[in-house]
C-alpha cells in the first residue's frame, strides 16, 4: 500500500514536522518502502500471544508520593533559547 | 602505553609505573594526533580529563584507589555530562549542556575512571553506520573508506585505534554489538534494566541499554561491574545484587566452559550471511568444542520478524520520546516564529536530520488512529513469541553463539540511499533487545583484512557467563588483540 504526498504531509503535521515540496517525493517513497517492509508483521501467527508490556515481565514500580526533586529551574533553564522571570516564552498564542 | 588492556593499566598505575596523568596525557595526544582523520570523537574533554587524573592520583596515594581509578575511557555523546555539551550526534542538541550526570556516568566517576570525552554516533542512535551524525561521520580504523557501523561507532573506533582504552555505548538494536564486530572490538550489551538509563537520551524505551565496547571480556567486565546495579530513578531498571564479573574471570574458564551447551540458531545460518563472517563462526565453534563445549542446533523460528517487528516498535516508542525537542525549553530552536506552530515545526525539521525524521515519521503513522492495532499491538505480540523462541532454546542450552553481523565492515556511503538495506544489517542482533537479553560480540577472525565478530547471547542476568565464554574464548585466540597497524605500537 504506497502513501501518497498527501498522507505524508497528514503525518509530518502529526508529527510536527515540515517539509519542503522538493523533499515530499523522497520521503514518501522511503517511508513507502518502510511500511511495506514492516507490513509482512499482518501475516504473522500471533494467535492469542499477548502483546509484550515489558521483557522481564516487571510491574510498573511505584514509589511513594514525595517530592524527592529540589528546584533548579534556573540551572534548567540556562539551556532555553528565550526566558523571562523564569517562564519560558513562546510566540504569542493568545490574542 | 595504548596497547595495553584496562586491566593492565590498571596494573601499570598501581605498581605507579605511570600516573594517571601521564596516562590521560597520552592518550589525549594519541586524540589530538589521530582524531582529525576518525573523526570518533565529538567534543574532547581535555582539561577536565587532567583534572580528573590528577583527583585519581591524589585518591590512589592516599589509598583509595579501585581498579578503575586514574583509567581513561570515553563516554557516547547520548549519556548527560554535566556542565559538558550532549549533543546525541544532533544539531537539535549541539547546543545543549546537561545539567547533570547520567547514572553510567556518575558510576564511571565514582568508581575513579577519567573521562578523555564524548564520542561521536548516529544521530539520536538511530543508525548502523554512524553516517546520520550532525559532527560528520566517523571512520573504520582498520580502513577508512569503511563505515565503523553505528550507532556507537565512535566509542568502537575509539576503541579500534586505541584512542581510549574502553567507552561506553548504547545498544538498541546492535549499536554496541554491530560497530564492536565491524571495528574488532569487544562490546556486551546487558541484560534490560541491568544498567540505569537515568539520563541516557530516550530513543526506544522498551529496548535502548547501555554497555560496554572495550578490548576484551574482561575490561568489559570491569567497566560493566561499576556501571550496574539497581538506579529507582530509571523506572525499568531491575533491583538486583551486581555479580564481581571481573573478579569472577579470574575462576579457571576452561573449567567452567567443559560441558556447557551452545545453541546455533538455524536462522542465523541464512542466505544473508557472507561466507568470510561464516567461516569466522565455524572457526569459533571449533575453538568453543575443543574447549569441551557441545554445539546444538536450535530454532528461532520467529527471529526472521525481528527487524520488522523492530522497524515498529522502536519508530513508534522514538516517536514519542522525542516529541519532547519542542524548541521551548532545551535544545534548537529556529530563528524568527511566526506562531507555536512554526516555532515547533520549523526548529523540529532544522534540528533533526533525516534518518530521524524518517523514525518519527514511521512512528508517527504506526500509531496514528486506526494503525495502531495493524502495526504496534500486532509488533508487540510478534515481540512475545520471539522471546518465547528465545526461552525456548534457554531450556536446552545454556548460552547461544551466531554471527554479529552478515558482513564486515561495508563501504562509506554503499547503503544510504535505501534504508531497507541499511536496517537488515542488524538482523542478527535486533533479537537480543526484542527479548531483554544480554548479548556480546567478540572478535573471531578477519575478512579481508576487516573484523570479523560472532556473538554471544546468554540468558536472562547470565552476564556473568557471558563473560566468562567470551573470555574463555580470549584466553585461546588472538583476535581481540588485534590493533590496525596505522594505530598499534609506537
Amino acid at each position: 500500500m504506497p502513501l501518497s504526498s498527501k498522507d505524508v504531509e497528514n503525518i509530518a503535521h502529526l508529527a510536527r514536522l515540515r517539509f519542503a515540496e522538493n523533499e515530499v517525493p523522497a520521503f514518501t517513497d522511503n517511508l513507502s518502502r518502510i511500511i511495506d517492509f514492516v507490513n509482512q508483521l499482518e501475516a504473522a501467527p500471533v494467535g492469542d500471544a499477548p502483546p509484550m508490556a515489558h521483557p522481564l515481565d516487571q510491574p510498573q514500580r511505584l514509589r511513594k508520593d514525595v517530592v524527592t526533586e529540589k528546584d533548579q529551574r534556573a540551572e534548567f533553564q540556562k539551556n532555553a533559547a528565550a526566558i523571562e522571570a523564569g517562564l519560558y516564552l513562546v510566540p504569542r498564542v493568545i490574542e | 602505553m595504548h596497547e595495553k588492556s584496562v586491566a593492565a593499566l590498571a596494573a601499570g598505575l598501581a605498581s605507579g609505573e605511570f600516573s594517571s596523568v601521564e596516562l590521560t596525557r597520552h592518550y589525549l595526544d594519541r586524540i589530538e594526533r589521530f582524531d582529525g582523520d576518525l573523526n570518533a570523537f565529538i567534543t574532547v574533554t581535555a582539561e577536565q580529563a587532567l583534572d580528573q587524573a590528577a583527583v585519581a592520583d591524589r585518591d590512589r596515594a592516599d589509598g583509595k584507589a579501585g581498579p578503575l581509578t586514574g583509567i581513561p575511557i570515553a563516554h557516547k555523546d547520548i549519556l548527560c555530562t554535566e556542565g559538558v555539551r550532549t549533543s546525541c550526534g544532533s544539531r537539535m542538541l549541539d547546543n545543549f549542556v546537561s545539567p547533570f550526570d547520567a547514572a553510567v556516568v556518575a558510576r564511571l566517576r565514582e568508581a575513579g575512571a577519567v573521562s578523555l570525552g564524548k564520542t561521536n554516533m548516529d544521530e539520536f542512535a538511530m543508525g548502523s553506520s554512524n553516517e546520520t551524525s550532525y559532527y560528520g561521520l566517523v571512520r573504520n580504523p582498520w580502513d577508512h573508506s569503511r563505515v565503523p557501523g553505528g550507532s556507537s561507532g565512535g566509542s568502537a573506533a575509539a576503541v579500534a585505534a586505541r584512542l581510549a582504552p574502553a567507552a561506553t555505548g548504547t545498544d538498541t538494536g546492535g549499536s554496541i554489538r554491530q560497530p564492536a564486530a565491524l571495528a574488532g572490538i569487544t562490546g556486551i550489551k546487558p541484560t534490560y534494566g541491568r544498567v540505569s538509563r537515568y539520563g541516557m537520551i530516550a530513543f526506544a524505551s522498551s529496548l535502548d541499554q547501555a554497555g560496554v565496547l572495550a578490548q576484551s571480556a574482561e575490561d568489559a567486565a570491569l567497566l560493566l561491574a561499576a556501571m550496574s546495579g539497581f538506579d529507582e530513578r530509571d523506572s525499568t531498571s531491575v533491583d538486583r545484587a551486581v555479580p564481581d564479573y571481573a573478579g569472577g574471570l579470574a575462576e579457571d574458564q576452561r573449567e567452567k566452559l567443559r560441558g556447557l551447551r551452545f545453541g546455533l540458531p538455524k536462522e542465523f545460518l541464512d542466505d544473508g550471511l557472507e561466507p568470510g563472517v561464516r567461516v569466522a563462526l565455524e572457526e569459533a565453534i571449533k575453538v568453543y568444542e575443543s574447549l569441551g563445549v557441545e554445539i546444538v542446533p536450535v530454532t528461532l523460528p520467529n527471529l526472521p520478524l525481528s527487524v520488522p517487528t523492530y522497524y515498529v516498535v522502536a519508530p513508534a516508542e522514538c516517536s514519542s520520546n522525542l516529541s519532547r525537542y519542542d524548541g521551548v525549553r532545551f535544545g534548537y530552536r529556529c530563528e524568527d516564529p511566526s506562531d507555536l506552530e512554526d516555532l515547533y515545526k520549523r526548529s523540529r525539521s532544522e534540528g533533526f536530520g533525516d534518518e530521524v525524521k524518517r523514525r518519527i515519521m514511521t512512528g508517527t503513522y504506526v500509531l496514528s488512529a486506526g494503525y495502531y492495532d495493524a502495526y504496534y499491538l500486532k509488533a508487540q505480540k510478534v515481540r512475545q513469541l520471539i522471546s518465547a523462541d528465545f526461552k525456548n532454546a534457554f531450556s536446552e542450552v545454556d548460552m547461544i553463539i551466531g554471527p554479529t553481523t552478515p558482513g564486515p565492515a561495508f563501504e562509506i556511503g554503499a547503503k544510504t540511499d535505501d534504508p531497507i538495506t541499511m536496517y537488515l544489517n542488524d538482523i542478527y542482533t535486533i533479537g537480543a533487545n526484542l527479548a531483554g537479553l544480554p548479548a556480546m560480540s567478540v572478535p573471531a577472525g578477519f575478512v579481508d583484512g576487516l573484523p570479523a565478530g560472532i556473538q554471544l547471547v546468554g540468558n536472562y542476568f547470565d552476564e556473568q557467563r557471558l563473560l566468562g565464554v567470551a573470555h574463555g574464548y580470549q584466553q585461546v585466540t588472538h583476535w581481540h588483540t588485534q590493533a590496525p597497524a596505522a594505530y598499534g605500537s609506537e
